[in-house]
């Protein structure tokens, strides 16, 4: 009785997001009063270029500051976000081999990125990847590039990408915590970096890519990373869950979170860090900034409450942890959309995110058996390919004008506006990444495996990661 | 002289503690311990995981006593450990054959 009288309720209140969303569009911002000029002599010439090159630094110096902010706060979402959160969920004894893949990721993927890897993402080559030209950031400088961001410095748009290179890897820890060597973990990551990162953000995000939003063959809506970032970790976390086999002990022995307390904190680490990831991806500090800031706090709200709801009803009680991973799946679902969905939408995003997700992870997972550790897969993986569907459904030009006709008009963008074919290429980007995330984590755990195994061995599982791999106790409590 | 161990939920230790000491008890052991014994323990739900913790947190009381206080504490401790409810604990007794202080030798009921 109780669960359908909730059930309705839920009903209602997603047909009344339904019904008000033409409403909730953002008004286009009416064109600014025309300044009459002076007739233009020479002096008043270079006065005038004089300001317009004041303007422009404004600016930039404007844009700068938001960007660097953002860039930082991405790498919050590593260290300590994703550290806290992951090390929270596995137990005691493996609470810092577990913090120390994110961090390992921090330092590593930087130390790729600066030689070959923001060349292999952003630098001119073909459709699916990068050429050499930014090898060892050659040419990357204080010089704007005006195909990725034209008001701000290369070296910030090349940093702000970094921090999104070291948390992609960093999501996948999650599905082979508390058992894969540390050697292993450092070969994969260095190679999936390249192999699998890279393309695939050259196909979404570089020029000339072949799901790049403007001038793609198959232009793809991915605002910050639902592709790039959460389909390829989630989908590569499925493949090395399958892969590596079962925690020992699975499921048989009780495995539950060592701290919750730890994990809350990351999560809402990660909810913070992740305005600087969306709206960060605005490039620039303006309104298309606060329209997906907007979109991913209300993303995260609509689905912390609807992963808790949905474990409300199930179990009875809506728990904490329940309550973060659906903040945390909500995230996931709104970057693909989160600048380019209005704040209405974007709680149906949350919501249905929230919803999904949980099923997975508290359904779907028991029903294969894999052993997902910490559910990369069920939040990243389910979440990801929500929101990257979900953005072809809610687009709009209303928020942001991303198609654009001959004579500079707006285009249709998603299905709201009567763009229905958009669903097909999110469609289709999500099987690209899909597919990619497959085949290239299949390989490389294929080779890491014959080259160094990837798993630990049995007793230094049974004891822990912590005292085998690295020799240290998280907790050492004195006698 | 009597070894007393005593078994009790963790909230009511210190009622236990302050009456003890009213009546003049003036040394005790005590650690947190698990266990269970007719009480039934509870589920934790973790992402859809079920686990079922039987195993519950209790405070164990220890002290050797001489003989003749051993029924004072006994009562003391079941009037202020007593909710009334299954997992109030237990109390066991055992003889003890010798009590030895460390710090000067002394052996008997002196070294209590």
């Amino acid at each position: 009785m109780r669960r359908s009288v909730v059930l309705l309720v839920l009903g209602l209140l997603v047909a009344l997001l339904w019904t008000a969303y033409p409403a909730f569009g953002q008004a286009a911002t009416p064109p600014g009063p025309q300044v009459g000029l002076p007739m233009a002599t020479p002096d008043s010439q270079a006065r005038l270029s004089q300001l317009e090159q004041q303007v422009a630094e404004a600016k930039s110096s404007g844009d700068n500051a938001w960007m660097l902010v953002s860039s930082a706060l991405v790498l919050l979402m590593t260290g300590p976000g994703l550290a806290l959160f992951y090390g929270g969920l596995v137990r005691r004894k493996n609470v810092l081999a577990t913090m120390m893949q994110s961090f390992t990721l921090m330092a590593l993927v930087t130390l790729i990125w600066a030689v070959v890897g923001y060349s292999l993402a952003f630098s001119t080559g073909n459709r699916i990847i990068g050429g050499l030209g930014y090898l060892f950031l050659r040419g990357v400088g204080a010089a704007p590039d005006a195909d990725y961001a034209a008001t701000i410095p290369q070296q910030t748009f090349m940093m702000f990408q970094l921090m999104f290179a070291i948390i992609t890897p960093a999501l996948i820890t999650g599905a082979f915590a508390e058992r894969m060597k540390f050697s292993a973990m450092v070969l994969f990551m260095t190679l999936w970096s390249i192999l699998v990162y890279a393309p695939m953000a050259h196909m979404v995000w570089g020029k000339g890519g072949l799901l790049n939003v403007s001038g793609g063959a198959v232009p793809a809506l991915d605002f910050a990373g639902g592709t790039v970032v959460h389909i390829t970790s989630g989908v590569s976390a499925l493949v090395c869950a399958l892969y590596m086999g079962k925690r020992l002990g699975y499921p048989h022995e009780p495995m539950p979170p060592h701290s919750v307390v730890l994990s809350f904190v990351g999560a809402c680490l990660l909810w913070v860090g992740w305005f600087g990831f969306n709206a960060g991806s605005a490039l620039s500090a303006g309104s298309l900034a606060t329209s997906a800031f907007v979109a991913t706090h209300f993303g995260a709200a609509a689905a912390a409450i609807g992963w808790a709801g949905a474990e409300w009803i199930r179990n009875g009680k809506p728990s904490v942890l329940g309550a973060i991973s659906g903040a945390v799946a909500g995230l996931v679902a709104i970057t693909p959309a989160s600048g380019f969905v209005a704040p209405m939408p974007a709680l149906i995003i949350g919501l249905a995110a929230g919803i999904i997700c949980f099923l997975m992870v508290a359904k779907v997972k028991g029903k294969f058996g894999y052993d997902d550790s910490l559910d990369a897969f069920g939040v990243h993986g389910a979440g990801g390919t929500v929101g990257a569907l979900l953005t072809g459904v809610f687009a709009s030009m209303v928020v942001n004008p991303v198609f654009k006709g001959a004579q500079g008009s707006s285009l249709p963008v998603g299905l709201v506006d009567g763009n229905g074919r958009q669903i097909l290429n999110q469609f289709i980007a999500v099987a690209v990444a899909w597919a990619l995330a497959i085949v290239g984590s299949l390989i490389i755990l294929k080779v890491v495996d014959a080259l160094v195994g990837l798993r630990v061995r049995g007793e230094h599982e049974v004891q822990g990661l912590d005292v085998a791999l690295h020799g240290e106790e998280g907790y050492y409590f004195e006698v | 002289m009597t070894k007393l161990e005593a078994i009790i939920q963790p909230s009511r230790l210190e009622p236990v503690k302050e009456s003890l000491r009213e009546i003049g008890v003036n040394g005790m052991t005590i650690s947190e311990v698990r266990g269970h014994g007719r009480q039934k323990g509870h589920t934790e739900v973790y992402r859809g995981s079920e686990y079922t913790v039987d195993l519950l947190p209790k405070v164990k009381i220890e002290m050797v006593l001489p003989d003749r206080q051993v029924e004072s504490v006994v009562a003391t401790i079941i009037k202020n450990a007593k909710t009334g409810k299954i997992g109030d604990g237990k109390i066991f007794l055992s003889k003890i054959d010798e009590a030895i202080r460390i710090r000067n030798e002394e052996r008997g009921e002196s070294a209590l």
